[in-house]
């Protein structure tokens, strides 16, 4: 196809990115990508349009706009959406937390510039700009490898998490396992990072981390797959439209909910079952010997954490992003965002109420009352796909 | 059958060498509230032995008592304890008295009943703000710091100063006090006895606060009293004493309180009695305000006392918040005491740490000896 | 086994502690306070008679006095049930400075008499771990004698 390009408009015309032969997505629309897909139009068109002012007739600005090279701009363009998105929602987080946390304590949190927000950017700043320190004894590449998988695995995950039909990465058919398959990664590298840093703390602070995972990563599992017998499938997009039909699961499903609610507390590690990392006693457990941006980055990828396990609990029984009688709003990415905020607020006061739990304590919790509750729950949820409810 | 079974599954139980590690707690920690150690040997979690360190701030207070005038020791005085320091005030001004063989006037006496109680309910809110950090709830230890605040105000109207407070004298107090002291006083005690039920609902209704203290660390009464447990936790532990009841000084006959006693012996119990203890301080504050009003205005608050101490020892304890502190005085019949011993409680209770944390996980730890609610200025001295 | 007082008064405490133990002298009593001096060879016995006889269960300091020619330890016992102290001053001649230690009697005498053996130097014979506490291990004097000079003293 040989067109005659003279002026401007003629490199930036925007198509439509799913007539693309090279669409990702297959046949479902996807809106970063399209935003990514019209913004390298009109970059990559301005910058073929200025090439072939200057040689007219070149290959190089077709290259620019072919279909292939769109596509793969658009890719990158895409990605960094998918992250800045997913980061700013975790600042917002780590911003919710600081501020309703120091509200419930009676004072008033963070206070750098709108209403304290730029606090997070300061601290990340400060953490930037420390010296990058290892202790000397420690086993050199799993420390240093630890670090960098636990943070990748956050993102990883927090930006597997779909926002909407039209917001995700990649949509399987198994979205939820591979998403919590992930984000149960994180607690064994938790454990060879405790080891690897040659201090007493860290050890048993890794130690912890691997006895906090068996005493709630069951339940949990239980839970994930009764939602999944009721919606009737692993996909995060069919369990939404399936609530969106029907109910939210958390109607049927109410002792699930606060169970789930609690093994997602767990998984995160936050109070109160912030054992590996419990400070009063072991430091900072298994962080004790990350310093600087490791320990800035490590901190991120626990918020990062946190907000997943929100929205998790946003997919699994609030809905997702439908809303009951309207479904997909105009905007259905605010509204599951918005829903993960209020999951996570709940979250600031379970954590503003509570002490932190024994290991023993916890142990004794994941496998007396989690696990009971999450077997009834699945007998719930058995009874009523029996009954023809759902 | 079971006992038959292919793996000798006890022998090999008896066999296994689990190995046990030193962890040294301290003295940087965020447990330690100041600079001491606590080495503790852990098997897996359990606590098997348990040794403190006690002396990063050790600065040889008694033997620099030795090279000041009397009335210089007093601010000295203030520096031991930074949470409570009126009682060391009180404590080495009442020595000295005993010492002169004077007694001191009646409002001297209220006023220091007042300022002691002051400082026991401001001590043990910071108590109570460490127990919250050390069971990981910042919640508590905001709300404490928040109460405390207004016994400190009361500091400030009385003295001028917030926590080294360098009021009581020789022969009685500083000055008087101040204008609309009485009023100030009464309102914050009430205030702060309905304010108190808040941090009581927020840690007692919890359950995961409570099981976090309960059935832990018991010690008996013979135990308690032999290893020279003092204090709340003494009493925590079944011995019915208080030095404010039992061996009263000043004008506290006068006052009418209650001694709260548990003899459960566990950390919860030790916990509950400095709660109570509270409540009874701000009863005795009450009766020692009317006192003082009813004395009027007028009355004489300080005598003269001469600057050379006759040559004899002298000896006077009172209940600190901590526990029973003790001060000895050798005078040569100078201006300068011979020697001025000091006999803090702390330093006595954390001798006992390893008794107390024993058999328990290292989870625990900071929650059992944050019941001796640690002070280092006093116990290194 | 002579009998034992769980409550004894301060008479009580006097009229025992002379007739059981004759080498205890009574100096002057108090309300609720007796102060008595007991020699060396028998402060060990003394105490014990105290701890079992009289119930005293806590002893609440063990202070070393250096008086130069001479060095004193006090105790200083409570009696739990009445509140009745007794401060027992027991003299050292200053070139032997051992004296039985009271730790197996009172557990809680043992730091302090760690701490009067590393500021004074005396020796508690049977003590179960006579180390510094407060001061470096490095120390080789004995920093609360009179000998040891404060800067400015002179």
């Amino acid at each position: 196809m040989v067109q005659e390009y003279s002026s401007i408009l003629d490199w930036i015309v925007f198509n439509d990115p799913m007539k693309n032969p090279y669409y990702p997505f297959v046949d479902t629309y996807n809106l970063p990508f399209d935003i990514g897909y019209k913004l390298w139009e009109i970059l990559g068109g301005a910058i073929a349009w200025l090439i072939n002012l200057i040689f007219p007739g070149n290959p190089v600005s077709t290259w620019l706009v072919c279909d292939a090279t769109s596509t793969l701009m658009g890719l990158l363009i895409f990605m960094l959406l998918i992250f800045i998105i997913a980061f700013v929602s975790t600042l917002i987080v780590l911003w919710m937390e600081r501020k309703c946390l120091g509200r419930m304590m009676d004072r008033r949190g963070t206070m750098v510039g709108m209403k304290g927000f730029l606090q997070c950017v300061a601290d990340g700043l400060k953490t930037f700009m420390k010296e990058n320190t290892a202790p000397k004894k420690v086993d050199k590449m799993t420390y240093w490898w630890c670090v960098s998988l636990i943070v990748g695995l956050s993102v990883l995950v927090l930006c597997m998490v779909p926002l909407s039909q039209r917001w995700f990465v990649v949509d399987y058919q198994t979205g939820l396992l591979i998403i919590m398959a992930f984000f149960a990664l994180a607690p064994f590298l938790i454990l060879v990072s405790g080891w690897a840093q040659n201090n007493k703390y860290s050890l048993i602070g890794g130690m912890r981390a691997a006895e906090l995972m068996i005493s709630y990563e069951v339940p949990m599992l239980i839970l994930i797959a009764t939602t999944a017998l009721l919606a009737g499938s692993f996909n995060i997009g069919d369990i939404v439209n399936a609530q969106n039909e029907t109910v939210w699961y958390i109607i049927p499903q109410i002792i699930g909910a606060i169970t789930f609610f609690f093994c997602a507390t767990a998984e995160a590690e936050r109070v109160p079952f912030d054992i590996a990392e419990a400070e009063a006693e072991l430091v900072e457990g298994w962080q004790t010997e990350y310093a600087g941006m490791k320990w800035g980055l490590i901190m991120l990828g626990d918020y990062m954490r946190g907000s997943v396990s929100c929205s998790m609990f946003a997919i699994l029984y609030l809905g997702g992003w439908t809303l009951p009688f309207i479904g997909n709003g105009p905007i259905p990415e605010i509204v599951f965002l918005l829903k993960s905020y209020l999951v996570f607020f709940f979250m600031i006061l379970i954590r503003c109420a509570l002490a932190r739990v024994r290991t023993d304590q916890i142990l004794n919790i994941g496998w007396k009352v989690f696990m009971p509750l999450s077997v009834i729950n699945l007998a719930i949820v058995l009874l009523l796909k029996v009954g023809g409810v759902f | 059958m079971m006992t038959d079974s292919i793996v000798p599954v006890k022998e090999m139980e008896d066999r296994m060498d689990t190995d046990k590690m030193w962890v040294i707690m301290g003295p940087q920690h965020p447990f330690s509230h100041g600079l001491w150690t606590l080495k503790v040997q852990l098997d897996g979690e359990i606590v098997t032995d348990a040794e403190p360190i006690v002396g990063y701030l050790h600065r040889g207070w008694e033997k620099e008592t030795e090279n000041r005038t009397y009335p210089k020791i007093i601010p000295m005085a203030d520096r031991l304890c930074y949470a409570a320091s009126m009682t060391y005030t009180h404590l080495y001004c009442m020595t000295v008295e005993k010492a002169l063989g004077i007694d001191i006037p009646e409002k001297a006496k209220y006023i220091r009943i007042v300022a002691d109680e002051v400082c026991r309910i401001q001590s043990h809110l910071m108590w109570l703000a460490a127990v919250g950090t050390d069971l990981g709830n910042l919640t508590v230890f905001l709300w404490c710091m928040r109460e405390r605040e207004f016994f400190l105000d009361l500091n400030v109207k009385l003295c001028g100063a917030r926590m080294t407070t360098n009021y009581p004298r020789i022969g009685g107090v500083r000055n008087d006090t101040t204008e609309l002291f009485d009023r100030d006083i009464i309102r914050a005690v009430d205030r702060f006895e309905k304010a108190m039920w808040d941090i009581i609902a927020l840690i007692d209704d919890s359950s995961i606060f409570v099981s976090r203290m309960k059935d832990i660390s018991f010690l008996t009464r013979e135990q308690c009293a032999n290893m020279g447990l003092t204090g709340p936790a003494m009493r925590g532990c079944g011995v019915d004493f208080d030095i404010r009841r039992d061996d009263p000084y000043d004008n506290y006959d006068q006052v009418d309180f209650e001694v709260p006693v548990l003899t459960k012996g566990d950390s919860y119990s030790r916990y509950m009695i400095r709660i109570e203890e509270m409540f009874q301080s701000c009863d005795i504050i009450r009766q020692a305000v009317k006192k003082i009003q009813a004395l009027g205005k007028n009355a004489p608050y300080r005598i003269k006392t001469p600057s050379k101490v006759p040559a004899g020892t002298a000896f006077t304890r009172l209940e600190d918040p901590r526990g029973e502190s003790l001060m000895y005085l050798v005078s040569d019949g100078t201006d300068k005491p011979y020697r001025l011993k000091v006999r803090s409680p702390i330093f006595t209770n954390v001798s006992t740490s390893k008794a107390m944390c024993l058999g328990c996980r290292i989870a625990d730890v900071p929650a059992i000896l944050a019941q001796i609610d640690m002070c280092l200025g006093e116990t290194d001295r | 086994m002579a009998e034992v007082l769980q409550k004894p008064t301060v008479e009580e405490i006097v009229s025992k502690l002379n007739s059981d133990c004759p080498c205890v002298n009574v100096t002057r009593t108090e309300t609720r306070r007796v102060y008595a001096t007991a020699p060396r060879e028998n402060s060990f016995q003394v105490c014990k008679y105290i701890h079992d006889n009289l119930t005293f269960e806590h002893c609440s300091t063990v202070i070393g006095v250096d008086y130069v020619d001479h060095m004193t330890v006090v105790y200083h016992l409570t009696n739990y049930y009445t509140g009745v102290m007794i401060e027992l001053s027991v003299d050292i001649p200053a070139d032997d400075l051992h004296i039985e230690s009271v730790t197996p009697i009172w557990e809680g005498a043992n730091w302090h008499e760690r701490e009067t053996w590393e500021l004074f130097g005396i020796v508690f014979d049977n003590h179960p771990k006579l180390q510094r506490l407060l001061t470096p291990d490095t120390y080789e004097f004995f920093p609360f004698r009179k000998s040891y000079k404060l800067r400015g003293s002179e």
